[in-house]
């Protein structure tokens, strides 16, 4: 697959690039600024992106409009967007941004290679991948309509879809039949009055509706 | 072309003030003849202050001073607002703060300067500036002034103000005294706050990441001597290495949170306290209308009060709801944090408020509270400054 990275950092750029490439990534840009990075996402071969949120030259959250930019201009097109912190905002605007395809995760989460690299896969297969910490914050927070009308085990099933997990792994962190999960999750569905369309584009729409983006 | 137009605007402004502020001839003469009557009650207040004070050695003095003193600064006031009307400005009680206690009381009124101005506008009042009430009131008596009375009492009237209010009024010395003591105040309050933070930092830095990385390195040596002899127990110390970074980027990133909150940085005061609201758990309306950015430091101190506001929300209010709304009127930003809970908030009790309060004084800002038992709470923040970069964000967003 191949990938545009933005990462100022040298360090972290080299360890990255090492990272991705030795897990089977091709990188055809690597970016170390915000205009690169807008000229990197130009380029039609690239098939997804990972990048930064704070990027020269303003260290604001460049690499987050660019995200989204790029987005509105080539829907779709699938983005993890790491961060040394997770803004709650910041993921409501990344998963406004269009259906799913997006990540959004602390820089540190790196250091776990494998599930990294897992998650990047997920992103650009289409799937919703957030942060632990940002699905802590949500937990954290009121429920309101509908999904009051959600059991306890349905939410929990819901904050792991929202970390971009699939029913098997789920399935083994609630230590339940994988079975059990997809029963929990068409509830979901049915209680979140998501029907129509197919299954994929459901478990992003269950995830959004859960951050009422 | 453009000067004329300044100097119209100019004598606009003038006549406006003119007959906007000053009162007609009738209010006028009621305060000539208030002025008339109180300059007898001035003479009176003169002389027993200064027989007062002549018989402090015997009881009666102070007898005396307990009546004059008291009725001069009634008398003064009742001038003091007069003048002020007259002249359209706003001229406020210069006295200083009495203590409860009777004999502290009179010390504190000895000791305040205003006391001796007052007693010689007494002098005043009663001599020269009655008689020219009573001129002021002839003109209105004898028919034939009667135009004069008409045309240039506001005049004289202004004149009298002016003399009254140059007795009566703060000068601009002590004016200047006094905002030197807040200053000095405020500027003790911002070191000390700025100190106890450097020290909590240091605390949190030291138990924090900084005993993460000793472990870390530890952990790192031991694995390094295992590695030849036990692989497996290497590979055990390194996994825990890698836990204890995590932690340790966590417990930085806490920290930095604290410092200076990189959503403020990114966004600004109005998406920060957007982010703020987010993370409630009732559901918060953000409402903002600044055309630019205030300064750094009044961004932080606001976005901290708010967020303090909103903890105590979360803490205490009980509320449904809550609304936050951001606004500047030229001079001063100002946050109103409003909610629906029980009220009943005391804002001298919890030291959250309090370091709030210091917070804000660094810039000469405010904080009001208005929490009637039952409910509802507004909190208002004010801060005088100005906002850079001239961007209009209008936004309202349910949190």
């Amino acid at each position: 697959m191949r990938l545009v990275l933005a990462e100022d950092h040298a360090l972290l750029r080299a360890g990255m690039i090492q990272l991705l490439e030795a897990n089977g990534f091709t990188l055809l840009h690597a970016a170390v600024d915000e205009p690169s990075l807008v000229e990197a996402l130009r380029d039609p071969d690239a098939e997804a992106a990972v990048v930064d949120v704070r990027l020269p030259p303003g260290q604001s959250d460049e690499g987050l409009r660019a995200a989204i930019a790029v987005r509105t201009a080539r829907p779709g097109f699938p983005v993890m967007v790491i961060s040394q912190y997770v803004e709650h905002l910041y993921a409501r605007e990344l998963l406004a941004s269009g259906d799913g395809a997006v990540g959004y995760l602390l820089k540190d989460r790196v250091s776990d290679v494998a599930e990294f690299v897992d998650g990047v896969r997920r992103v650009a297969a289409g799937a919703t991948v957030l942060d632990p910490e940002v699905v802590a914050a949500v937990m954290a927070r009121r429920r309101d309509e509908p999904l009051d009308r959600l059991t306890q085990r349905e939410r929990e099933v819901l904050a792991l879809m929202a970390e971009g997990r699939a029913n098997a792994a789920i399935a083994t962190r609630l230590v339940v039949t994988e079975k059990a999960v997809a029963k929990h999750i068409n509830s979901i569905f049915t209680k979140l009055d998501l029907s129509a369309a197919d299954d994929d584009h459901k478990r992003v729409r269950a995830v959004l509706a859960w951050l009422r983006v | 072309m453009t000067t004329d137009e300044h100097v119209d605007e100019q004598v606009d402004e003038q006549v406006d003030e003119q007959v906007d502020r000053t009162p007609g001839q009738l209010r006028l003469t009621g305060y000539v003849l208030a002025q008339l009557a109180l300059g007898i009650v001035a003479l009176v207040c003169a002389i027993l202050t200064v027989v007062g004070a002549a018989l402090m050695v015997v009881w009666v003095g102070t007898l005396l001073l307990a009546v004059s003193l008291p009725l001069t600064r009634l008398i003064a006031d009742a001038h003091r607002r007069m003048a002020a009307d007259v002249l359209g400005l706003d001229a406020p009680r210069p006295y200083r703060a009495l203590p409860d206690h009777p004999w502290q009381k009179l010390l504190t009124v000895a000791r305040d300067p205003m006391t001796y101005r007052d007693l010689l506008w007494c002098v005043w009042a009663c001599t020269l500036g009655w008689v020219y009430a009573l001129i002021c009131l002839l003109e209105l008596l004898v028919v034939v002034t009667w135009p004069l009375w008409w045309w240039g009492l506001g005049y004289q009237m202004r004149l009298r103000s002016h003399v009254d209010l140059w007795f009566l009024a703060t000068s601009h010395t002590e004016r200047l005294e006094k905002r030197v003591a807040v200053l000095t105040e405020t500027r003790a309050d911002a070191v000390d706050t700025a100190a106890a933070e450097l020290r909590r930092l240091e605390r949190d830095l030291h138990d924090g990441p900084q005993a993460r990385l000793v472990a870390l390195s530890m952990s790192l040596g031991l694995a390094e001597q295992l590695l030849a002899t036990d692989p497996d127990g290497a590979r055990r110390l390194v996994g825990d290495a890698r836990e204890t970074t995590s932690t340790a980027i966590g417990e930085l990133r806490s920290v930095v949170r604290g410092i200076h909150p990189p959503v403020l940085a990114d966004r600004g005061l109005v998406g920060a306290v957007q982010a703020l609201a987010l993370d409630m758990a009732v559901p918060v309306t953000v409402t903002a209308d600044l055309d630019g950015r205030p300064p750094a430091p009044v961004e932080s101190a606001v976005y901290f009060g708010v967020a303090e506001c909103l903890a105590n929300i979360g803490k205490h209010a009980g509320s449904s709801s809550a609304s936050i709304a951001l606004t500047h009127d030229g001079e001063r930003l100002r946050a109103t944090v409003a909610d629906d809970g029980v009220g009943g908030a005391d804002p001298d009790a919890g030291t959250g408020m309090l370091g709030l309060r210091r917070r804000l004084a660094a810039f000469d800002g405010t904080m009001t509270v208005s929490s009637p038992t039952g409910g509802p709470t507004e909190v208002v923040l004010e801060v005088p400054c100005d906002l850079s970069s001239p961007r209009t964000t209008p936004s309202s967003e349910p949190g």
